[in-house]
C-alpha cells in the first residue's frame, strides 16, 4: 500500500472497505498533513467534525451499510455553505458565517447515513472572493501559492482545492466553475477537474457568482477519481434549485476503459492562435499525438467567435453579481460597519469595508452594463453573442465528439505579476469561456509540462451530457501516460 | 360621460396587489399564515441567506392563469421573471423577484353596472397586464427606540398585481372597478380579498386633463386599503389636485424610494410549470 496522501480516491475508497485501513486513520494522516496550513490552501479545519464524521464512517463501514465512498476525505471550496464549518466564499464581508444548511453537493458526498456518498470533510478551501479571480489572489484571508513553485499562482478560483489537491492535502475537492475556475486551476496545478453541463450538479448552497453561468465539480488527481465524485455529485434537485436539469445521476466510472478508437477529437485553430504560448503548444502537441497513438482522429475546426468570449463574459457576470451580491448589505448575516450615521450610510460603510477590490470592479462593472440606457447596448447584446458562441459549438460538434485545446495560454505565473493589471487576468481566461458561456462540461486533464517545469493542462469540452465521454477520453490518455502521476518536489 | 371639474375630467387607473391565497410562499416552502410571531415564517431562502435560491410554487401561477381566464386575458405559455433591485432592509435579496418582459396575464377586461343619473350603464376597464411577484418584508419603527425591527414573515407572500389602462373617469367608476375586482377574486377564490390584512391593496394612478388633451402628469396615491378611501381620495385629488392623500394618513405598505439608481432588471429566467413543485 502507498502512504496513504499517495493514493487516489478509487484506491482510499477500496482500502476502506476491505478494511486495510480505518476512516479515523485516514483522516488522521490528512489532518496531521494540514498542520501549519501548507500553501494557505484551507480557510477552515476542524479535527473534531472531522474525527466524528470519520468515526461515523468507520462504524458504518462495519455495518455493511457504506457509501461508495465512505471515510475518503475531501475538501470543499469555500463557496459551499456548510453547517460544521464556516463559510466565507473568500470574503471579509462574511467573516465568521455559519449556514443552517449544507450545501446539496456538500451532502450528496456527505454522511451516507443522510444519502450521501460517505466522504468525510476536512475542510473548507480558500478561493478567490466570491470566486472572481483567476489567481486566487484575490481572496481576503490571504493568497493560495502553487505547490510546484511556491512563488507562483496556483490558478483561481478555485486555487485552495487545486494546490490542496497537487500537494496531498485532500485526495479530492470540491471547486466551482463560472468561467473557468475548475479547470484552470487544475492545470496550473497538474490536476485533473471536471465542469459538468450546467445543471447537472445542482448550485443549491453555492454562494451565487453568476448564477447562468456557476456550476459545481470535483477536483482530483485522475480522471476516476472524479469519474467517482461527479457520479455521487450529479443528479436533479427540483425543489431546491429551478435550474437542476431533471437527468438522472449516472455511473460515470462504468465507461471509463471504453475504447476511444474512432474518437473525433475536434481541434479549434482559434485555440492555437498567436497567443498561445509556445511551451504550452508544444506539451498539447505530444498530448495530443498520444490520442492519435489510441486511435483517435484530430479534426480540425473553428470556433470564431472564441475571442468575443471575453467581452460577453465580463458583462454577464458582473452583471448578474452586481445583483446576486447586493444581499450582502450588513442588515442580516455577515460583516456590518461599526458606525454609521444612518441607513445608507451603513450600507456604503459595510459594503466598502466588507467587499475587496476586484469584487467591487465587478459589481460596478455590473450595475453599469444593467443601468437604464446601457442595458440593451451592453447586456442585452452580450446575451445574443452568447447564443451564438453556444451555436458555434453545436456547429463544431457536426464534425467531432470532443474538442481539445489549452485551458490557459500559460502555465502559472508568478504571484503579484499581474498586480494592478485585471484586464491581464480576464485575457488569459480566453479558452475556459467559451464553454461556460454556451453550458457545456469542460475538463482539465494534466498535459505534461512546459516553462520552468510547471504544469500543463489540457482541455476537453464535450457536448451537452457528455461527461462520461469526456471522463472516458481523459481516462485512456491517463492510462497510457504518467503526467497525472508526477508530484510536486518535495510532497 | 365624465364629469368635469373646473373644466378638467379626471383620469384614473389602478394597480392593485391581490395576495394569492396559496399555503406557502411564491418561491419557497414557509407558510404564508397572517398575523404569526415576527420572523418565525421566514426559511433560508426568505432570509436570503447565502446560496439559496428561488423555486416557483406551481399554486401562485395557476391562481394568476385562473384570474387571466376570469378576465378574458391572453394566458403567455411563457413567461419570464425578472428582478427589480434596491437596497432596503425589509427587502432581504437586495432585490424583488417580479415579471417585466412577459407577465403571465395580458389584456382582458373588467366590466361593471354603474348608476349614472337615472341611468345604469355598463363600464369596462381594460387591462394592460397582471403580473406575478413577490412581497417585501415589514420595517418596524414603532416598537423599537433609535432602531427599527424587520419582520420578514411577509417577505415572499405571493401578489398578482392586476394593472389597468387609464380607462376610469370618475372616483365612481374607480370604486366600482375596485368593488368588481374584489368580487371577481374572491368569487374564483384566488385571493382572500381581507383588506384589513392587506390581501388586496390599490394603488391608484390620477391625473386630470382638458377632454380629449393628452394624457397629464400622473400622481400614484399608495395603499387605498377601503373601497370608501379610495372614493374620497380620487374624489379629493379630482378636486384639489394636491399632493397630500386626504386620508388613509398611516400607509399600511409604504415603499421606500430605491437607494440603488433604477436599473432595468438585469437577469431574467423562463419557467416551466411542469418543473414547479406544489407547495
Amino acid at each position: 500500500m502507498n502512504s496513504l496522501h499517495d493514493m487516489t480516491v478509487a484506491e482510499l475508497a477500496q482500502a476502506l472497505k476491505t478494511k486495510q485501513v480505518s476512516a479515523v486513520e485516514v483522516a488522521t494522516g490528512f489532518l496531521a498533513r494540514l498542520g501549519g496550513n501548507p500553501h494557505n490552501a484551507f480557510l477552515d479545519i476542524d479535527s473534531e467534525v472531522t474525527l466524528a464524521q470519520a468515526q461515523a464512517s468507520d462504524a458504518r463501514l462495519a455495518a455493511g451499510t457504506a457509501g461508495p465512498l465512505e471515510g475518503v476525505p475531501v475538501g470543499h471550496k469555500d463557496v459551499f455553505v456548510t453547517r460544521d464549518f464556516a463559510t466565507t466564499a473568500g470574503s471579509k464581508i462574511l467573516t465568521g458565517y455559519r449556514s443552517p444548511f449544507d450545501a446539496t453537493l456538500v451532502q450528496k458526498l456527505g454522511a451516507s447515513a443522510l444519502g450521501g456518498a460517505g466522504m468525510v470533510t476536512l475542510g473548507k478551501l480558500n478561493c478567490d472572493e466570491f470566486a472572481m479571480g483567476s489567481a486566487n489572489e484575490n481572496s481576503a484571508f490571504g493568497k493560495v501559492t502553487n505547490p510546484w513553485d511556491t512563488a507562483r499562482v496556483p490558478g483561481g478560483s478555485s486555487g485552495g482545492s487545486a494546490a490542496a489537491v497537487a500537494a496531498r492535502l485532500t485526495p479530492a475537492a470540491t471547486g466551482t466553475d463560472t468561467g473557468g475556475s475548475i479547470r484552470q486551476p487544475a492545470s496550473f496545478c497538474g490536476i485533473t477537474g471536471i465542469k459538468p453541463t450546467y445543471g447537472r450538479a445542482s448550485r443549491y448552497g453555492m454562494i451565487a457568482y453568476a448564477s447562468s453561468l456557476d456550476q459545481g465539480g470535483p477536483m482530483a488527481r485522475t480522471a476516476k477519481d472524479c469519474a467517482l465524485l461527479l457520479s455521487a455529485m450529479c443528479g436533479p434537485d427540483l425543489d431546491r434549485d429551478s435550474t437542476s436539469l431533471d437527468v438522472p445521476a449516472e455511473d460515470f466510472t462504468a465507461s471509463l476503459n471504453g475504447s476511444i478508437e474512432g474518437l473525433r477529437i475536434g481541434v479549434p485553430k482559434e485555440f492555437f492562435g498567436e497567443g498561445l504560448h509556445a511551451d504550452v503548444r508544444a506539451a498539447l502537441d505530444a498530448a495530443l499525438s498520444e490520442y492519435e497513438k489510441l486511435g483517435a482522429k484530430l479534426v480540425p475546426i473553428s470556433l470564431p467567435r472564441t475571442e468575443l468570449s471575453i467581452p460577453v463574459y465580463y458583462i454577464i457576470a458582473p452583471a448578474e453579481a452586481s445583483s446576486n451580491l447586493s444581499r450582502f448589505d450588513g442588515v442580516k448575516f455577515g460583516h456590518r460597519a461599526k458606525d454609521y450615521t444612518d441607513l445608507v450610510d451603513m450600507y456604503k460603510k459595510t459594503r466598502a469595508e466588507g467587499f475587496g477590490n476586484e469584487v467591487k470592479r465587478r459589481i460596478m462593472t455590473g450595475a453599469y452594463v444593467l443601468s437604464h440606457g446601457y442595458y440593451d447596448a451592453y447586456y442585452l447584446q452580450a446575451q445574443k453573442i452568447r447564443r451564438m458562441i453556444a451555436d458555434d459549438f453545436q456547429n463544431a460538434f457536426k464534425s467531432c465528439d470532443v474538442i481539445a485545446g489549452p485551458v490557459a495560454p500559460s502555465v502559472a505565473w508568478k504571484l503579484g505579476e499581474n498586480a494592478g493589471d485585471p484586464v491581464a487576468d480576464y485575457l488569459a481566461d480566453i479558452f475556459t469561456l467559451p464553454a461556460s458561456l454556451a453550458g457545456l462540461p469542460g475538463m482539465s486533464l494534466p498535459a505534461g509540462f512546459g516553462a520552468h517545469g510547471m504544469p500543463v493542462g489540457m482541455q476537453l469540452i464535450g457536448n451537452y451530457f457528455q461527461e462520461a465521454q469526456l471522463l472516458n477520453a481523459a481516462h485512456r490518455l491517463q492510462q497510457a501516460t504518467d503526467w497525472h502521476l508526477r508530484k510536486p518536489e518535495g510532497i | 360621460m365624465s364629469k368635469l371639474v373646473q373644466g378638467y375630467e379626471v383620469v384614473i387607473g389602478f394597480e392593485t396587489h391581490a395576495q394569492l391565497s396559496t399555503k406557502s410562499k411564491i418561491f419557497s416552502r414557509a407558510s404564508v399564515a397572517f398575523g404569526a410571531e415576527p420572523n418565525t415564517q421566514a426559511c433560508a431562502v426568505d432570509m436570503a441567506l447565502p446560496g439559496t435560491l428561488p423555486v416557483m410554487n406551481i399554486g401562485a401561477v395557476e391562481r394568476a392563469i385562473e384570474f387571466g381566464l376570469a378576465i378574458n386575458a391572453h394566458i403567455a405559455e411563457r413567461s419570464i421573471f425578472a428582478r427589480k433591485n434596491y437596497f432596503y432592509p425589509d427587502l432581504p435579496k437586495g432585490y424583488q423577484i417580479s415579471q417585466f418582459e412577459i407577465p403571465v396575464v395580458q389584456g382582458g377586461e373588467v366590466s361593471f353596472f354603474l348608476e349614472e343619473g337615472q341611468e345604469t350603464v355598463r363600464k369596462t376597464v381594460r387591462l394592460e397586464r397582471a403580473h406575478l411577484e413577490e412581497d417585501a418584508g415589514k420595517s418596524l419603527h414603532e416598537d423599537f427606540i433609535g432602531q427599527s425591527g424587520i419582520d420578514l414573515n411577509r417577505a415572499g407572500t405571493p401578489l398578482l398585481e392586476i394593472v389597468t389602462q387609464p380607462d376610469m373617469r370618475s372616483s365612481d367608476e374607480a370604486v366600482a372597478y375596485a368593488k368588481e375586482l374584489h368580487k371577481i377574486v374572491t368569487w374564483i377564490g384566488i385571493c382572500d380579498g381581507n383588506m384589513q390584512e392587506g390581501s388586496f391593496r390599490c394603488d391608484a394612478n390620477v391625473s386630470v386633463r382638458k377632454p380629449g388633451g393628452e394624457l397629464g402628469t400622473r400622481r400614484e396615491i399608495k395603499n387605498l386599503n377601503s373601497s370608501k378611501c379610495a372614493g374620497r381620495l380620487t374624489r379629493s385629488k379630482t378636486a384639489t389636485r394636491s399632493n397630500k392623500p386626504p386620508c388613509c394618513s398611516t400607509p399600511t405598505r409604504a415603499r421606500p424610494a430605491p437607494c440603488a439608481p433604477k436599473k432595468t432588471p438585469p437577469t431574467t429566467a423562463t419557467f416551466l410549470t411542469r418543473t414547479c413543485p406544489r407547495w
